[in-house]
């Protein structure tokens, strides 16, 4: 039986291996996925909801639930990005405090970061994208339905990998961007790093595809009439978002394809051996990082204008400058990669340069700001839960953006790098600009989604906590900052004296984690109790999106508006209040649709796979993936059969039902 | 009945039908291949970057045998002209035309392949493998992905040959026929620049 005990304990060699453990934190989280997957199946076969599941949902290529499930799966990443955040918080506290390993404190500052990027703000960004931009342009769908539906699985199965490092295998624990050597082998012998390279090159390559997608969708599917001048302004905040996609992330892609050749084949990119050269990552990954940073702003200054318009029931002010400012942000942001690393010896002209460059880019930001300004002036503002996010981000992001320019000045971001002053200015930009915006954008669209508005009061109560929560756990970090607190290290001793800052700071962070709470009770409370909103148009908005029934109907507009103003509803809306007769619409026709598809789900698990069995250097299990990529392309390319026609009968039927006559 | 009304209206063309989905696509391939090119100068970056850290190996002067790539040069420029072929008997309406110049235009491109490859595991069978310098892993990973591209066409050409066979020269397929053949002038573009760069700057 000496053999039969030697199976055992090579299976319990493995799962030592391959499950992480030995943590508290680790088996709580053991529990809580083992607990929902049962949850999840229980609910889903109790109601006999997997066939609806699957038709309705994982098949789609209707780019509104595409966008609902961009927006849920970045609401739960936000939960765990913010758990991330509490832990880390709860461990600086008390000097003494071993809540966190340091280790462990490596890995989830790590997680933290890039979760919060990569696979919070982009796929929130991107469920915006694909919620408004098509009805804004009054087109039925995206220009790529298809792939529009792969992004989003690309996107879910590489945060999925991403997340497994968490129990399985062992988390990436080389900061959010993977520096080598750090990053190498030497330095991060573990899996770790794999899962980091897999989950971002998959839901990378969905990021991208994202961007030529609505490119095109925004060049040549606008409603006829809808001429450069008449686009409306979220869309062109998209557009030079995107413009910066197609250029940041295929260079993304070759950063770590080099790090995995790397650490898979032994190759010399970024070793310290064998000529590679370290430095060229910290280039190359911010050639991407920091365009990144504009990518995920444009859109929420796209929204900002939007609420801003709406709510003061004003014509937004400088429409021309706020476009040019905003496709000029999207250029510059190509020259502004070096400022990351002005401490790292390129010498004092090429410092210099990115100086410069770094401090220009703040005039069109400052221009957009006055814009805003200049559109409540005389305004009738209301002050609903978009509009009083959109006035917090105003002082948030000046103060933020003014620290960024104290740490353009080469010379003092010597003293500065490194320190919690740059957290706190990060965090102030990307939180007050980047997440205070789509929280706007998600209240304000959020009837559009799914037919009503959430709760106002409760959502004021959420605003008020996130927004002092913020004040009380960032103001105390540039402080203890400019004192020479630096960061990415677990504990700080009482000697240093920043005891009090750090508790304050801590307090804020769990304020913000309450707020979030808050949001949360707002979106059940509201879906149990709020009315259904039956005008399309509960804000008195004044784009195209808000002139259709909500939800918009699978078509979105039954007959193809016809635009001959910006703000194209507003305009009708006026003309019809000064009795003018509104529009004429053209007759109805049979409306061409694309039909679902089960391929992008299905491909999508096979580059999971593929990238689970690089992860532990598994070929066999990433060569069946490869395989099932390849013959998923295959099939998606020998498929003529990919639409169909709604009939007219069936358009007017789902108008009456909205009560619309046509 | 209903039925056939939509497909009725679907060859009507109009606004709403296919041809503009067609231009669609072709539009979108351009953005992609805005997008491959930055990839391809990332690489070509990487590599200049790196091509005289031979840590203490051999560096390109030594290892590259320039005949064998001049005559690959040639392969490869060949079919980008097989592949123009193809399109023009396309537009003059021979299928028979059209399906032959693919083929001499995937056998071309896979003799490219092969040679490529044969180049590789000649320069592994020395002792000069990714593994031996950041110039060799350079070198690898710039000229492996174009070929891994090269090789990736003669798929979706491949492919592409299936479906002409099957449903003759309609719109779609016309579409995918210009796509793959502006795909393959892009490889042989950047073909000559890896030539130019990486081999007769190398033997230089």
């Amino acid at each position: 039986m000496r053999g039969e005990a030697s199976v055992i304990d090579q299976i319990k060699d493995f799962a030592s291996w391959f499950f992480v453990s030995g943590d508290p934190l680790i088996y709580g989280a053991d529990v809580a996925i083992a607990l929902t997957t049962a949850a999840i199946i229980f609910v889903l076969s109790y109601f006999g909801k997997w066939g609806w599941l699957w038709r309705e949902w994982l098949t789609t290529v209707d780019h509104k639930r595409v966008g609902i499930m961009y927006i849920i799966a970045a609401l739960l990443m936000l939960f765990r990005g913010g758990v991330d955040a509490l832990m880390m918080r709860t461990q600086l506290v008390f000097p003494d405090m071993k809540f966190l390993s340091p280790e462990h404190y490596n890995e989830v500052f790590t997680t933290h970061g890039v979760i919060m990027i990569l696979f919070m703000a982009m796929p929130l960004m991107f469920g915006l994208f694909n919620i408004a931009v098509p009805l804004q342009l009054g087109a039925r769908d995206v220009a790529f339905p298809f792939l529009n539906s792969l992004s989003f699985w690309l996107f879910f199965f590489g945060a999925m990998l991403f997340n497994m490092s968490f129990v399985i295998g062992g988390s990436p624990n080389g900061g959010w961007l993977s520096y080598p050597p750090l990053s190498e082998l030497t330095g991060s012998p573990g899996v770790g790093e794999d899962f980091y390279i897999w989950g971002i090159q998959v839901s990378g390559i969905g990021s991208l595809m994202t961007g030529i997608n609505f490119i095109v969708t925004i060049v040549k599917m606008r409603a006829p009439g809808m001429t450069w001048s008449r686009v409306p302004i979220f869309t062109w905040s998209v557009l030079s978002s995107c413009i910066a996609i197609i250029v940041a992330f295929p260079v993304l892609t070759v950063t770590l394809a080099l790090l995995f050749l790397d650490r898979f084949l032994g190759a010399h990119f970024f070793t310290m051996d064998g000529g590679g050269n370290a430095m060229m990552y910290v280039n190359l990954i911010w050639m991407w990082g920091h365009p990144e940073v504009y990518i995920v702003v444009l859109p929420a200054f796209g929204i900002y204008s939007e609420v801003v318009a709406t709510f003061s029931k004003k014509r937004l002010f400088g429409y021309g400058s706020m476009v040019f400012a905003m496709l000029s942000i999207s250029i510059m942001a190509y020259f502004t990669w070096l400022h990351h690393f002005f401490t790292m010896g390129s010498g004092a002209n090429v410092n210099i340069f990115f100086a410069i460059s770094t401090m220009i880019i703040a005039i069109p930001t400052g221009v957009k700001i006055f814009n805003w300004l200049f559109t409540m002036f005389r305004g009738r503002i209301s002050f609903t839960t978009p509009m009083m996010w959109t006035l917090a981000f105003i002082p948030c992001f000046v103060v933020g953006g003014m620290t960024g320019v104290m740490l353009s000045v080469a010379p003092a971001d010597f003293q500065f790098h490194n320190s919690y002053f740059l957290i706190a200015h990060f965090h102030q930009v990307l939180i007050g600009g980047v997440a205070f915006g789509y929280f706007a954008g998600l209240y304000y669209w959020w009837p559009k989604m799914f037919g009503f508005k959430l709760n106002e009061t409760i959502g004021k109560w959420a605003f008020w906590i996130w927004n002092i929560g913020f004040y009380v756990c960032f103001m105390p970090q540039y402080v203890v900052g400019l004192d020479g607190m630096t960061r990415r290290i677990n504990s700080y001793g009482w000697d240093t004296g920043w005891w009090a800052m750090n508790f304050t700071s801590t307090i804020g962070g769990f304020l913000m984690g309450i707020g979030f709470l808050f949001q949360v009770w707002q979106i059940a409370h509201s879906i149990k109790f709020m009315e259904k909103d039956t005008t399309g148009d509960p804000w008195g908005a004044r784009t195209l999106e808000w002139s259709i029934p909500s939800p918009a109907p699978l078509y979105n507009f039954a007959t193809t508006p016809l635009v001959t103003d910006r703000d194209d509803w507003w305009e009708e809306k006026e003309r019809i209040a000064a009795g003018k007769m509104p529009k004429e619409k053209p007759k109805l026709e049979p409306i061409h649709m694309p039909k679902n598809s089960p391929i992008p789900f299905i491909q999508s698990i096979c580059w999971f796979t593929v990238g689970f069995g690089l992860v532990f250097h598994w070929l066999w299990i990433a060569i069946p993936g490869f395989v099932g990529i390849a013959l998923t392309l295959l099939a998606h390319s020998f498929n003529y059969d990919t639409d169909y026609y709604i009939p007219v009968d069936e358009i007017r039927q789902t108008e009456a039902k909205a009560g619309r006559g046509v | 009945m209903a039925h056939a009304n939509n497909h009725a209206f679907a060859h009507e063309g109009g606004h709403d039908g296919h041809h503009d989905l067609e231009e669609l696509r072709k539009f979108g391939f351009w953005i992609f291949l805005i997008t491959d090119l930055i990839l391809f100068s990332t690489l070509f970056a990487t590599y200049l970057v790196l091509h005289e850290n031979t840590a203490g190996g051999p560096d390109a002067k030594e290892i590259f045998e320039l005949p064998g790539v001049i005559v690959e040069t040639f392969i490869l420029l060949t079919s980008s002209f097989t592949s123009g072929l193809a399109v023009l008997a396309m537009n003059a309406g021979s299928q028979k035309g059209l399906v032959g110049w693919l083929i001499v235009t995937i056998l071309l491109g896979a003799s490219f392949v092969g040679m490529e490859v044969t180049e590789f595991l000649k320069l592994i069978h020395e002792g000069h493998t990714i593994h031996s310098s950041a110039f060799l892993s350079g070198f690898f990973t710039l000229v492996g992905t174009h070929g891994l591209h090269v090789s990736l066409g003669i798929c979706w050409i491949t492919a592409l040959i299936v479906q002409l066979s099957r449903h003759g020269i309609t719109e779609v397929t016309q579409r995918k026929v210009h796509i793959t053949s502006v795909y393959w002038h892009f490889l042989d573009a950047v073909w000559i620049f890896v030539f130019t760069i990486v081999y007769l700057m190398g033997v230089m």
